[in-house]
């Protein structure tokens, strides 16, 4: 439905934009749960963490930063158009732009996420 | 400045409780913009989040400079998902149940605010768990 609907970018823009969004929100919902239970809690929430550590806790950590990500990005383009009416004419290439943005931002946290899942050192190191 | 975009929902005409919501969405997204960031590049890239028992969250909070920081963070983003989700829910119903729905979210907004701040408040500068 989403790609063959007629409305091309602006409305995926949107779409990916309501979809990472709820996503997003859910994991909020989690995350202040978890720091909450960390308070009341300490081993338990010790015990969870190795929940965050695991290879599938790494690729949904993946995906929570990628939604982030594209949720600010094109935050951002909706603000810019917003308040810019006039940019309004080029939103598609600014989609594009986020999109460019996007993977040169994504690909290092990716493989700084990911590389402990495949028994590698994380390639970025910050003597911590 | 035109009344309407392409953009998001269209500024709201009717002033009052609604354009100030669509006016916080915005200036909530910059500051989230900075501060999720900035946050999900410590949290995410810097450290590795296998490490982040309590005791590393209480060495992170022990003073009142990332607390505050992150207290900030909270509020903005309480209000930013929570008034999302309730733009979601005002797009896909009516009636009784968006009426429901609504208070559910401004319901589960206060909890988790509530939540979030008390460990804030509450988080020992150290926890004497072994790791």
């Amino acid at each position: 439905m989403l790609f063959r609907y007629r409305g091309s970018e602006g409305m995926l823009a949107w779409a990916f934009h309501r979809i990472s969004g709820v996503a997003i929100w859910a994991f909020i919902l989690l995350h202040v749960l978890d720091i909450w239970l960390a308070n009341v809690n300490p081993p338990v929430y010790n015990d969870l963490l190795s929940l965050y550590g695991s290879p599938i806790g790494r690729l949904l950590e993946t995906a929570l930063g990628a939604a982030v990500l594209y949720h600010a990005l094109n935050g951002v383009r909706i603000v810019v158009m917003d308040f810019w009416p006039s940019t309004t004419r080029y939103h598609k290439q600014l989609w594009y732009a986020n999109w460019v943005v996007f993977v040169v931002i994504g690909i290092p946290f990716v493989l700084q996420i990911m590389a402990p899942a495949f028994g590698l050192a994380a390639p970025f190191s910050f003597g911590g | 400045m035109a009344r309407t975009t392409l953009a998001g929902s269209a500024r709201p005409m009717t002033g009052g409780f609604e354009l100030a919501v669509w006016y916080l969405m915005r200036l909530t997204a910059l500051a989230l913009f900075v501060l999720v960031l900035a946050h999900f590049t410590i949290v995410h890239f810097i450290y590795d989040p296998a490490v982040q028992n309590a005791n590393w969250i209480a060495a992170r909070w022990s003073g009142a400079a990332w607390r505050t920081v992150d207290w900030l963070m909270l509020a903005a983003v309480v209000f930013h998902a929570f008034m999302g989700m309730r733009t979601v829910i005002h797009d896909y119903t009516k009636g009784p149940a968006r009426m429901a729905l609504t208070m559910l979210v401004y319901l589960l907004a206060f909890l988790i605010f509530a939540m979030g701040t008390m460990a804030l408040v509450t988080f020992p500068d150290a926890v004497k768990v072994a790791s």
